[in-house]
């Protein structure tokens, strides 16, 4: 291997907090494109802690700054992009040098573009949490050692703490391009994060639970263990459930799950390309009369909040299925050119690494009239299954054919109420019919990590495989 | 990548504050990807990803940071970081003198032939060729995605007791996927051919082949029934059904879920864990399978580490944490994704040994069941041991034959009571790729066996 020398790294040095730096860097770079060439840049830069505590003691502190770049360059309709996990100096120009590389291989197509200040304003979000900077290590392992106590001396049927974390995340990103984008994010969040083993006889069951925030402030080890040990405490004594059609009422993690997974068929580049079940039905019944699905990024207690989407647009509020009838689909400015509409401000990207492309950032069902919680979706279902973990959805959900079949854990409802509890079992059905045969949705909406709101979910008519 | 007498100071200043064990891990990759869409070159895209990770091990406790600048500077700065945890302990400190590192830093994956690069043209080629032979398969076809990804990884790790070893690999893969398009709605199907190789993958792979095999795929559901919901026997065909022994034990056998006792084959060494027919093996070291390397990404070589012997668990998967604790070597499975993960235990290629038994007799010899031509990948819970595993493409046996094919499910079982239902192996093995996450980090990993029949297994379809 080759030696290194000194280099310089000067561009790096952006402090944190203060994506002005970051936009200028950006500005910079976006500056070197020439004539013919347009140009995205985008940057980022991270800084994160994690503890994680075992019996006692810190298993693992890490703490850890990350940075990176990554340009998109469009010459002739061609786009070429390249990355790279660094801002020094001579980095930048190499990164460019590749992506102009890039662009002469790919094909020539007109509707790749990049986006245009579409005067739509930004709904502006704090999603910036200062505080977190000035917290010291020294509490944030406090935090951690606490919650794997906490939950060690929960319940006596706790056999383990697997895993009790406390993580902290800030990251900052800015986007500038020669179509006239510039904007910048800032994003704090912290979490919670606790594994259990609950044990009674040879059986061992497990359970997760977590509370996320802005910072620091706020997370509460109690409500992470509380729901880590009933999930795992409650599946004790666990057989394998019987088989049936059955009314399914998914838990609000799990509702999370599903509205990921019908997510990807809400896409305006899945639609553009033929691989999506809801291509060609805008204005059809899809989903039951009381299915309506909204995306919106605005509204700031979502966990995937954002004033702007990846192309620098506004976010904006998008009405996807009203009263079971479909109405649209998320766009970026290339699936939105290929299907001949503007943009909808909802490109996603995965960090400098990525390329944009339509997603959605805050699903959100609207209520059922009754408003019910947890305990009123059961009450109204009767009989059923009740699910609280599901395995194996990227094995076994097809969002393309529809086809839905998973692994699930939980408890039975009978009389209204949760019952017995079932392991190793399958719920299977397909993504359309699941639309079709809503059965109730809870007014108990939390915003959980991902790009959907939690809220209980009845589902009716699907088959489960068991004994 | 990083001089010694820099990594000699590195890890001084790293155990300045006490600690046992410190450890640099510098990793230097360049990758390049290409995907074909919907008839078009959309994108080609390049990366560099280049640093270390810098862990201190005091105690119990581990303290880890990473850092994108492998200049001098940068790295103490990430050795200070890493030793904060050591403060506490207020040992002794201790240097890493001149001279103390032993080894060699370049790369150990000996005797292989330096992996060739193609040009971005003849990638642009191989991706239109697939493209071509996915559409020319059946007017049915109706999108087809192909992706070619190449990466060339050179890592270097230097540790306290005197470790320095390296390691370069060039991984290259090439994937189809296409959607049929009938009047029962769309169907997918899915191919890969991924190797620890370069461009030399594509003498031994046809991309052509792998088109229309994902394009049979996706035509051949078109005409698929809804697969049934309950148990029947069920016979895996080779290569990918190796993803069963993945989750339905290896997971549970990676030490770090052994020692915190969150493994149902916790304490159950020397016990009769599978049938007879089952001799479980993983192995970094063969061929240029997708989880092959030279040494693993704590400086230890890869092994071939028998698991299970004849249905008796001989033993678990180690990395160097685990493994130190229990007074004993690692298994050269301590792997990561990147220089920003600390390591954990992982598998390589994990396969089972080849039978004695027939393949086209075990079908004939099953009444009814569900044949598995093609499972896509599955996931465990190692503390219960329940696990699933998910068809992309799988049939009906009626009356010992293959007949009509079934739409996507998964099937559910319990690792240690689906190992003792294996009641045939055949002998024609062979490998498929994977990628395995484990807490949030991807490595590429091998998984394989021969034709194989379990005497029951719960399908998770919507037949009743």
């Amino acid at each position: 291997m080759s030696t290194t020398t000194e280099e310089t790294n000067t561009a790096g040095r952006v402090s944190a907090g203060d994506p002005e730096a970051l936009v200028a860097l950006a500005e910079r770079v976006a500056g070197w494109a020439r004539s013919g060439e347009e140009m995205e840049v985008y940057v980022a830069r991270g800084t994160e802690t994690e503890v994680r505590a075992y019996e006692g003691e810190v298993e693992s502190l890490t703490s850890a700054t990350s940075a990176g770049i990554g340009i998109r360059v469009i010459v002739d309709h061609r786009l070429g992009f390249a990355w790279a996990g660094s801002l020094d100096e001579s980095v930048l120009g190499e990164t460019l040098a590749e992506a102009r590389d890039n662009a002469i291989f790919a094909t020539a197509d007109e509707h790749v573009q990049l986006a245009v200040p579409d005067g739509v304003a930004a709904v502006p979000i704090d999603l910036w949490d200062d505080l977190l900077e000035s917290v010291p290590t020294t509490r944030k392992i406090e935090l951690a050692l606490a919650l794997e106590a906490q939950a060690r001396g929960a319940d006596p049927r706790i056999r383990q703490v697997s895993s009790a974390d406390y993580g902290d995340v800030a990251a900052e990103s800015a986007l500038v391009s020669t179509t006239g984008i510039r904007s910048s994010t800032r994003k704090t969040s912290g979490y919670l994060s606790v594994g259990v083993i609950a044990g009674e006889g040879d059986a061992s069951q497990t359970g997760g639970g977590f509370s996320v925030g802005r910072g620091f402030d706020g997370l509460d080890p109690e409500r992470a263990t509380t729901d880590a040990v009933s999930r795992a405490v409650r599946l004790l004594g666990a057989v394998k459930g019987p088989s049936g059609r059955s009314t399914i009422v998914f838990d609000r993690r799990m509702a999370t799950t599903l509205l990921s997974i019908v997510s990807s068929a809400l896409s305006g580049e899945a639609v553009a390309k033929g691989r999506s079940i809801f291509a060609g039905r805008v204005g059809e019944q899809v989903g039951h009369p009381g299915l309506t699905l909204v995306d919106d990024p605005t509204d700031p207690r979502a966990y995937g909040a954002a004033a702007y989407d990846s192309e620098g647009l506004a976010c904006r509020r998008n009405a996807l299925i009203e009263g079971g009838v479909l109405r649209g689909f998320l766009y970026d400015t290339v699936s939105g050119s290929r299907s001949g509409v503007a943009s909808t401000g909802s490109a996603v990207r995965g960090g400098y690494a990525g390329t944009p492309g339509p997603g959605c950032r805050a699903l959100t069902l609207a209520p059922g009239p009754e408003g019910y919680d947890e305990d009123g979706v059961l009450a109204a279902v009767g009989e059923g299954l009740f699910v609280q973990s599901m395995t194996g959805v990227h094995s076994g959900v097809n969002p393309i054919s529809g086809d839905f079949s998973v692994g699930a854990e939980g408890l039975m409802i009978r009389d209204g109420k949760l019952a017995e509890p079932v392991r190793e079992i399958t719920v299977a059905s397909t993504l359309q019919r699941m639309l079709l045969s809503l059965v109730a949705v809870g007014a108990d909406v939390e915003w959980l990590p991902g790009i959907a709101a939690g809220q209980t979910l009845a589902i009716g008519d699907m088959q489960i495989s068991g004994v | 990548m990083i001089e010694t007498p820099v990594l000699e100071r590195v890890l001084s200043e790293a155990l300045r504050n006490g600690g046992e064990f410190a450890e640099i891990f510098a990793e230097d990759k360049v990758n390049s990807s290409a995907m074909l869409d919907d008839g078009r070159v959309e994108e080609l895209s390049s990366g560099r990803d280049r640093g270390a990770g810098i862990r201190v091990v005091s105690g119990e406790t581990t303290g880890f940071a990473h850092t994108a600048d492998l200049t001098e500077r940068g790295l103490m700065r990430a050795a200070e970081a890493a030793s904060a945890v050591a403060r506490s302990g207020g040992g002794g400190t201790r240097t890493v003198t001149s001279g103390a590192l032993t080894g060699s830093a370049s790369s150990s994956m000996e005797g292989r032939a330096t992996p060739t690069t193609g040009s971005k043209a003849d990638a642009l080629e191989l991706l239109q060729r697939a493209d071509e032979a996915a559409r020319a398969s059946g007017a049915g076809i109706s999108q087809v995605q192909a992706g070619f990804g190449t990466s060339t990884r050179r890592v270097l790790i230097a540790n306290s007791e005197g470790l320095l070893a390296g390691d370069e690999a060039a991984r290259t893969r090439f994937s189809v996927s296409c959607v049929a398009l009938g009047d029962t709605g769309m169907q997918t199907g899915y191919e890969t051919a991924a190797r620890t190789l370069g461009f030399e993958l594509f003498d031994e792979v046809s991309v052509e082949e792998l088109a229309r095999t994902a394009a049979a795929q996706a035509l051949a559901k078109l005409a698929a029934r809804p697969a049934p919901s309950g148990e029947l026997p069920v016979v895996l065909a080779g290569g990918s059904g190796g993803i069963l022994f993945h989750e339905a034990c290896g997971h549970g056998l990676e030490a770090d879920h052994i020692v915190k006792n969150a493994s149902v084959y916790t304490g159950k060494v020397g016990q009769q864990v599978a049938s007879t027919l089952v001799t479980l093996v993983d192995d970094g070291t063969i061929g240029s399978e997708w989880g092959t390397f030279g040494v693993d990404d704590e400086g230890r070589p890869a092994q071939r580490n028998v698991l299970i012997q004849d249905g008796i668990l001989t033993d678990y998967l180690w990395d160097y944490l685990r493994a130190r604790k229990e007074g004993r070597l690692s298994s050269g499975n301590g792997r990561r994704q990147s220089y920003r993960d600390l390591p954990m235990v992982r598998m390589t290629n994990t396969f089972l040994l080849p039978g004695t038994d027939d393949a086209d007799e075990i079908v004939a010899q099953t009444q009814r069941g569900v044949y598995v031509a093609k499972l896509g990948g599955g996931q465990v819970n190692t503390t219960t041991g329940d696990f699933v595993f998910g068809t992309t493409m799988a049939y009906l046996i009626e009356d010992g034959v293959i007949t009509e094919p079934l739409r996507d499910a998964n099937l559910i079982g319990n690792g240690p009571e689906i190992l003792q239902r294996i009641d045939a192996v055949a002998t024609d093995f062979s490998m498929t790729p994977g990628t395995c996450g484990k807490d949030g980090q991807s490595v590429p990993v091998g998984c394989g066996q021969a034709t194989m029949r379990l005497s029951g297994v719960t399908i998770g379809g919507t037949a009743e």
